[in-house]
């Protein structure tokens, strides 16, 4: 089976499903001047963030790995890299590693270089405005859905999340990667007492061994701190939708992971998938990290689980929310894409609700904006490793 | 597969020994209950709110707890048949960093 969705063609030859021009801050010190660049520019994006310095190198690594990445993200058109001057993460590293990878049009400044904030201002938004008639030109085309990659998300789960929006978001996974594309699963302390099922599906040894290390690490922080995990997780919300214990909320949050891909990768946070199937990246449960991680890692759209209830959007990447019963659907209409409440109520079977979400999918490809977009949200928080110097 | 409009409560899979009701159970109500290809008929002993689980064998204190035909946790307290399940009766095993 294959299949085509509808994505701009990128000079790198990865499709994008939206056509943003990003401006992105290579440290918190140059935020300000990167938001007042992009609200000069009609359609630009400007994700802020408070990192960049004053980072232990693996820290910094993994920030810049996260700048590069969402950058490189084939949804971005165009990027214009800010930055101060004196900081760990340099805007001319960031910006040259995403033209490197990408070849797309990349520009970098930087505030100390330039004289401040008004001329750096001047200069970003005189260069955006080239890149946005550029961008402006491109038109979506059919693209083989082998360039599609699909970021896998739950928040906010209840006791039906994992009885009928996951298993749902999970059959339309296994549909995209028997079509040739690709779906990460994400959200490491989640798998903490379902490793032994997603194991099975590993293609090889080192497959496995990376996932039960990643499950190790996320279960030895609650170890170290020598408390019950269950304090952070399940949450009270979820404690309330009759969610017990952590074990079961993550069974149910497997799920997402369809019943048949093999597992072929596990990645690191933001780390590019080098194989097209299914694919774990090793993220914290918190939503937002978890999004800006997959979405770091080249993910175009993401579908988002919830029971009860959640707003989140992201910058550069639409979010498809599926609610996992009709009474939260109908309550956060404003929030809600797609109702799995049908699956409870015994008129849709999972089957059913999955080639449902799969067209929607293909849909949102295709221009359909998602209730995020609409309300213009994108948070974005890159995953902390090491302590602030 | 669908969750079932004719019963009040679903077990994911066959293993399972506690089931999700669909709709909120008052004591001493009936409840029928799917689990795999059969139905079963029991009483709940407790109010259970709608999303949450009713015990479909009784448990003594310290037996694991089966849903998705995996470990859930263990009983923290003896749990009659019908009773609800939740954070008063049922712990998790794993990421117990207070045990240690």
């Amino acid at each position: 089976m294959s299949g085509t969705f509808m994505g701009y063609a990128r000079p790198d030859g990865s499709a994008g499903i939206r056509n943003h021009l990003l401006v992105l801050p290579s440290v918190v010190c140059a935020s300000d001047t990167a938001m007042r660049i992009a609200l000069q520019l009609n359609g630009a994006v400007c994700v802020t963030h408070q990192h960049g310095c004053a980072q232990l190198p693996s820290d910094a690594a993994q920030t810049k790995r996260t700048l590069v990445g969402f950058g490189a993200n084939p949804n971005v058109a165009a990027c214009i890299v800010v930055g101060l001057g004196c900081e760990t993460t340099q805007a001319g590293d960031v910006a040259g590693e995403i033209a490197r990878m990408t070849a797309k049009p990349v520009v970098s400044l930087v505030i100390q270089e330039q004289g401040g904030t008004l001329d750096t201002t001047a200069r970003g938004v005189r260069i955006g405005r080239e890149m946005l008639a550029e961008m402006s030109l491109l038109r979506r085309e059919e693209q083989p859905i082998s360039k599609l990659i699909l970021g896998l998300e739950c928040g906010g789960s209840d006791a039906w999340s994992g009885l009928s929006a996951n298993p749902a978001v999970g059959n339309a996974s296994d549909r995209l990667i028997r079509a040739g594309g690709t779906s990460i699963l994400s959200e490491t302390q989640e798998m903490i007492g379902a490793e032994h099922l997603l194991v099975t599906r590993a293609t090889g040894p080192e497959v496995a061994e990376r996932l039960f290390a990643a499950v190790r690490r996320a279960e030895a922080g609650a170890l170290a701190d020598g408390v019950d995990i269950r304090l952070a997780n399940p949450t009270p919300g979820n404690r309330q939708g009759g969610l017990t214990t952590l074990e079961e909320k993550l069974l149910g949050c497997i799920s997402k992971a369809g019943v048949d891909a093999p597992l072929l990768e596990v990645l690191d946070y933001a780390e590019r998938p080098t194989r097209r199937g299914l694919i774990f990246m090793d993220t914290p449960g918190h939503d937002i990290e978890s999004i800006t991680g997959m979405v770091a890692g080249g993910a175009q759209a993401i579908f988002f689980t919830t029971g009860r209830g959640t707003c989140t959007g992201c910058p550069i990447a639409p979010v498809i929310k599926v609610c996992s019963n009709t009474p939260t659907f109908e309550h956060m209409r404003d929030n809600m894409d797609v109702d799995a409440g049908p699956i409870i109520a015994g008129t849709k079977t999972i089957e059913e609700l999955g080639g449902e979400l799969f067209d929607e999918m293909l849909r949102v490809c295709a221009g359909k904006s998602t209730k995020s977009e609409d309300l213009g949200y994108g948070s974005f928080a890159i995953n902390r490793i090491g302590p602030t110097q | 597969m669908t969750v079932s409009k004719t019963h009040d409560a679903h077990s994911v899979t066959a293993k399972d020994d506690v089931a999700t009701l669909v709709r909120d159970a008052a004591e001493g109500e009936a409840v029928t209950v799917r689990r795999g290809s059969d139905s079963l008929e029991l009483t709940a002993v407790t109010a259970i709110p709608a999303g949450h689980k009713i015990a479909l064998r009784d448990f003594k204190k310290g037996e694991n707890v089966i849903k998705y035909g995996s470990v859930i946790g263990a009983a923290s307290e003896d749990i009659p048949k019908g009773a609800h399940v939740h954070v008063h009766n049922l712990e998790g095993l794993r990421g117990r960093g207070d045990r240690r």
